[in-house]
């Protein structure tokens, strides 16, 4: 132990360390071991064969492409909300700020039957779009506004205190250089906001691709129309066809995996280019 | 350059910067900008969000408040709310004491990996909750070697209450640790060895001096924890097995009445939640007007 960590006065490293690594293997490490020894078990040429089918890979790229784009919608709203949130004044601007965080308090069932309820045909405002000839419940488009609600906190988030901590002076040096408050924004800006950007979007991506409780119910669940792949898995499990799961919940690691690295790749670039921590 | 000369001592020059419009700073946007900003704001917040809250209980209240009263009187209904509370009353103590030890653990004392304990308690909040309950049923499932010692020892896991308890766990995670650790770190050690320092024992160390430092944040952290435990739906829906009236919890009840078409009985249930998560929102809100210094990990967490 004195080689593994430096000394120190205060006592319960033992115990706490204990009482950590106990709850964290059975909790966390033990699950998603017994998952891969499971994949390992079933054997690559298996899992691929599992996964390439016309419904698996629909599902896949469903749950990818609409939390994707649910990610590039709040990227934009939620950085418009931060930027309202904490440069402007208005009434209610308090109550705003806490409602915001509704998606994170809100039971996802509960946002996926109202969703549903508010969205549908004969709902309050499906009602409207389809008098516009917009069909949204039953349509990735409804999955897609799940998926938004869902992920909404996040890039707010993770915006708001760097937006609270820009320096004023740097603004008004890029004024005082002649630049419109556009291109101060653009340029100035924008750059230094990009790494919480970048998290938040990684974070609402990530949530997105997951997500089950608030889509089901909105999405439909038609086969290689509006399945996703997270339900395709609950499926699979009552078809008691546990391989079958194993491979699209490994298949759905492994993307997710890649992506948030490549995303911390970009992070490292952004790093580097702008030279902010 | 002619100006630098007059200026400084002409106060007429002072008085009026130059082709801007009174009230408006350089660092602003221009006032049809930020109204236009807000109004978009406050519409899209609107449909997205408060929408979505008042028709819940608009549903619920669609055949008056007698209805939705009588609809929660279902022996159904009861057990689910229980099995919720349960849950959440296993679940919320033992994520607040792992997220106190790890956070002690790993602020406190330097020692190698760290990076890499923090990223395997994060990992919860990138792995899909489905996915979690699949891990649980493979692990814990009367067909796997821990799972089928379990069973034979009339403890079964997956498929009943323990499984349900370690889902929402695995869900919950993060929650009290993310929001300990950057506390802890920044308060440092100096007061917990001057506590030790003047002949405190370990414990009453803990419990005079660490305990109420952190407090707040704790609180913030269990909140967020138990709101999550009582919603959680895809984890618990793969390892519960939603056996009517036995491992089905309030969210998995809510699925069923639903599809059962029963919108009153889903929709009442649904408030129910609607309001728990609506008080957190109230308290954490109230948290951090009230003592957000002391919950420096407020504004950076998730």
């Amino acid at each position: 132990m004195a080689r593994f960590r430096n000394q120190s006065a205060l006592p319960g490293f033992g115990l706490a360390s204990g009482i950590m690594m106990t709850v964290l293997s059975i909790v966390v490490i033990l699950p998603i071991v017994a998952l891969l020894a499971r994949g390992g078990q079933i054997g690559a040429g298996q899992l691929w064969s599992d996964i390439n089918s016309p419904r698996v890979w629909a599902a896949l790229a469903l749950s990818f492409r609409v939390a994707f784009l649910a990610a590039v919608f709040n990227l934009g709203f939620g950085l418009m909300l931060a930027w309202v949130l904490s440069r402007y004044e208005f009434p209610g601007r308090r109550l705003i700020d806490a409602a915001v965080d509704l998606p994170f308090a809100l039971p996802t069932a509960v946002a996926g039957i109202a969703l549903t309820a508010l969205y549908a045909p004969n709902g309050a405002l499906g009602s409207i779009a389809a008098e516009m000839g917009v069909k949204v419940a039953y349509t990735p488009l409804g999955i897609w506004i799940a998926l938004v609600f869902v992920g909404l906190p996040f890039v707010v988030r993770t915006v708001q205190p760097v937006i609270a901590e820009l320096d004023r002076e740097v603004e008004e040096a890029s004024a005082t250089l002649g630049a419109g408050r556009a291109r101060t924004f653009w340029r100035v800006i924008l750059p230094t906001l990009s790494p919480a950007l970048l998290t938040g979007f990684a974070l609402a991506l990530a949530r997105g691709v997951g997500e089950y409780g608030s889509v089901i119910f909105i999405a439909g669940n038609l086969p290689q129309v509006t399945e996703i792949a997270p339900l395709l898995i609950v499926i699979r499990l009552e078809e008691f066809n546990y391989d079958g799961a194993v491979a699209i919940a490994i298949a759905m690691l492994a993307i997710s995996f890649t992506m948030l690295l490549a995303i911390n790749l970009v992070q490292v670039l952004n790093r580097r280019k702008y030279g902010n921590a | 350059m002619v100006d630098l000369v007059l200026s400084p001592a002409d106060p007429s020059r002072l008085a009026k910067p130059a082709r801007r419009p009174a009230g408006r700073s350089v660092t602003s946007e221009p006032v049809w900008l930020r109204i236009t900003l807000i109004c978009l704001s406050l519409a899209l917040l609107t449909v997205l969000l408060f929408a979505p809250l008042l028709a819940v209980f608009a549903q619920a209240l669609q055949e008056g408040i007698g209805s939705a009263l009588e609809s929660l009187a279902d022996p159904d209904a009861h057990s689910a709310i229980r099995l919720t509370l349960i849950t959440a009353a296993f679940a919320v103590p033992l994520n607040a004491v792992f997220g106190l030890a790890a956070a002690w653990a790993i602020a406190k004392f330097d020692f190698r990996g760290k990076a890499f304990l923090i990223t395997l308690i994060d990992l919860p909040f990138s792995v899909s909750p489905v996915v979690a309950g699949l891990c649980f049923v493979l692990l814990f499932g009367a067909n796997s070697g821990i799972g089928g010692w379990f069973v034979a020892n009339g403890i079964p896991i997956v498929f009943a209450v323990p499984g349900i308890v370690l889902a929402t766990m695995f869900v919950t995670f993060p929650f009290v640790a993310r929001e300990l650790i950057p506390i802890m770190e920044e308060q440092g050690r100096a007061e917990e060895e001057a506590a030790l320092t003047l002949g405190a024992s370990g414990w009453r160390m803990f419990r005079t001096v660490t305990l109420p430092n952190v407090r707040w944040a704790l609180l913030y952290g269990v909140l967020l924890c138990n709101a999550r435990a009582m919603g959680e739906f895809g984890a618990v829906a793969v390892v519960s097995g939603r056996i009517r009236g036995e491992t089905t919890t309030m969210p998995l009840m809510i699925e069923m009445f639903y599809n059962e078409y029963m919108p009153v009985a889903a929709f009442t249930l649904a408030a129910l939640l609607a309001l728990l998560g609506l008080v957190t929102l109230a308290a954490k809100s109230l948290l951090e007007w009230r003592h957000g210094g002391e919950l420096a990990a407020a504004a950076r967490r998730h």
